[in-house]
């Protein structure tokens, strides 16, 4: 760990002008790639075990492997920076400081998939970084480095456009056959699945959706190699990582380290510790959807897909929330159900009504009217909800009731005791 | 409603993409960033200038958290309530609001020039508590930094 050098967010002043990301090899890779198959290309995407960084840890490899390779419509990618699940605060420190990172890693993808342009999926709020992003990208195509240009700069057939899509503030965009409609116009309503965006995307044409992070990796791992990048990390998940660390710690923040790291090491050694020496009541590891643990349970738990998976929790966006011992559990639930509620689309009865059911009991149970059948209630209907829906949200709304009642229910029946 | 250069905007915008459709939300956040929020009139606009039909405009419009349809305050304090910043203080934040304005969530200040709104999670979490007024965010916020901050808009009027 120590000998561990920052790969996504390298300590470079100013790193964000394209100068000086020239200065460190910048917009090498690219150039590397086009001398390189598209096969090849994807073959070393899979071995690196790359996962996606968006939520799911898909393997990015395999889902580029579904595009076709030669099919008869433009193809697309679309770059997911919607970032609003709560705690999740790591895209946009790509924005700031390695935007050319990202947009080479957009390159390099673009030219594997053979796509004709790709979309930078923005959340609405975060205009000072779309402005940061579209400088970058100005920089670029000034460059020759995208667009028509980058025929002569590289000196082969291959273009692709990159072009960023503003968002207005709702959640569910994030959900990528939601942000597909979010692009094209429409109310952003979850496609139903199949068929997959690689066969039917945007505007009905193939498409690979990514995260901002995955995409950042993708100019590390050719440049270091797929046997360098798996030897990082977690074995079945390897890789940097950006760990978003929030809440009740010392030094909140976003740490660029390997994969797999115990839990505890980075809530009291990369983060400072609890203020206050405060024991922890509960953790939520990646983003609020994510099953919480609790924090007697934390010893021993790594941060990769697999580790979390055996003590029935995710990765999520690898964004950390730590709970101390003096918090009020039914206010944070309630909180988060709130959430869901609003961001719910409302298009699956399930999700939009159970919402609304779950968001009324908690509510009642924080003006002290609840009973420990409430707790049964709210356990039942998250488990309608679950599985029951076109899309994951309703997995996302149902999962921190479910499982806080399971795992905290002493505590919740205390609270109800006040 | 725009001028040449904004006009001219709205092209680039277009020809990012295959559809007009697809334009209508940056045309949409030029709207607001002109004209405050988004009227009937700046609706029935939007969609003659890209040719689509104004029931799609308005099905944008009303998806979105960040499109009002509605005057907002000059300056628009958004207060992340959401965990990260509830475990750090949003609770602090809203009070040292209301005692220095005196006004809450919902609530606007008589001369338009505040309003308050509850958002949620904004990406700031390691740097909570926080809020965004307008386009501008403000991080591991204090008293001393809220009432600060509060006294330079209204200076700045
Ligand atoms: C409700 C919901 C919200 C989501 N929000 C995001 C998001 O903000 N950013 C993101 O990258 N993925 C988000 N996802 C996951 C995407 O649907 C998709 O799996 C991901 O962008 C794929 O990229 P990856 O394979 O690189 O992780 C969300 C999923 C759901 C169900
Ligand atoms: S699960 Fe919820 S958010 Fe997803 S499509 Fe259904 S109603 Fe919409
Ligand atoms: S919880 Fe407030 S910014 Fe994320």
């Amino acid at each position: 760990m120590s000998e561990y050098q920052p790969v996504l967010l390298p300590a470079i002043p100013d790193l964000h002008k394209i100068d000086v990301y020239e200065q460190h090899g910048g917009y090498q890779q690219i150039r590397r790639a086009l001398a390189m198959t598209q096969e090849d290309i994807i073959g070393i995407v899979k071995d690196s075990g790359l996962r996606g960084r968006g939520g799911a840890a898909f393997p990015t490899g395999l889902k580029w492997s579904f595009m076709p390779k030669n099919g008869e419509k433009p193809s697309y990618l679309c770059v997911n920076g919607d970032e609003s699940e709560p705690g999740s605060f790591k895209d946009r420190q790509i924005f700031e400081f390695n935007p050319h990172l990202m947009i080479e890693g957009i390159l390099i993808a673009g030219y594997a998939l053979r796509i004709k342009a790709a979309y930078i999926y923005i959340r609405g709020e975060y205009e000072k970084w779309v402005q940061m992003v579209e400088k970058a990208l100005a920089d670029a195509y000034e460059k020759g480095y995208v667009g028509e240009k980058m025929k002569d700069t590289f000196g082969t057939g291959f273009s692709c456009e990159i072009y960023v899509h503003r968002g207005a503030g709702a959640y569910i965009c994030g959900e990528e056959s939601s942000l597909m409609n979010s692009i094209e116009g429409l109310r952003p309503y979850p496609r139903v699945k199949p068929p997959f965006p690689a066969q039917v995307g945007l505007w009905g044409c193939p498409t690979t959706i990514n995260n901002v992070e995955t995409i950042a990796n993708v100019p590390v791992i050719l440049e270091k190699g797929a046997e360098w990048y798996k030897s990082i990390g977690a074995e079945k998940h390897p890789g940097p990582i950006l760990y978003g660390i929030s809440g009740h710690v010392n030094k909140p923040g976003v740490y660029d380290l390997p994969t797999g790291m115990l839990l505890t090491e980075l809530i009291y050694d990369v983060a400072g510790g609890v203020p206050g020496n405060k024991k922890i009541k509960m953790v939520i590891p990646g983003g609020s959807s994510m099953p919480p643990l609790r924090g007697d349970q934390l010893e021993g738990v790594r941060m990769d897909a697999e580790s979390l998976k055996e003590v029935g929790s995710a990765i999520g966006t690898a964004g950390i929330m730590v709970m101390d011992e003096d918090t009020d559990l039914t206010r944070i639930l309630t909180r988060i159900t709130h959430f869901y509620k609003v961001e719910s689309c409302g298009q699956c009865t399930p999700c939009r009504e159970g919402t609304g059911w779950m968001l009324k009991v908690l509510n009642r149970m924080l003006e002290g009217e609840g009973t420990p059948k409430d707790l049964d209630l709210l356990h039942s209907v998250a488990k309608n909800i679950e599985g029951n829906t076109v899309c994951a949200l309703g997995d996302a709304a149902a999962w921190p009731v479910k499982f806080t009642i399971e795992r905290f229910r002493n505590e919740l029946e205390a609270e109800l005791q006040r | 409603m725009f001028t040449e250069e904004e006009l001219k905007h709205v092209d680039e915008i277009k020809s990012h993409y295959p559809t007009n459709l697809s334009a209508v939300m940056g045309v949409l956040h030029m709207y607001q960033d002109k004209y405050g929020y988004i009227s009937d009139e700046g609706i029935t606009f939007i969609a003659k200038l890209l040719d689509v039909p104004e029931e799609k405009v308005l099905g944008v419009v009303t998806f979105y958290e960040m499109y009002h349809q509605h005057k907002t305050g000059k300056y628009k304090l958004q207060v992340c309530t959401n965990v990260s910043c509830m475990l750090r203080g949003s609770d602090m934040v809203l009070k040292t609001i209301k005692d220095k304005i005196g006004i809450g969530i919902g609530e606007m200040t008589a001369d338009g020039l505040f309003s308050v709104h509850e958002a949620e999670c904004l990406g700031s979490c390691g740097t909570a508590p926080m809020m965004s007024v307008n386009k501008d965010y403000h991080e591991n916020l204090t008293p001393e930094k809220i009432n600060e901050l509060i006294d330079a808009l209204k200076a700045q009027g």
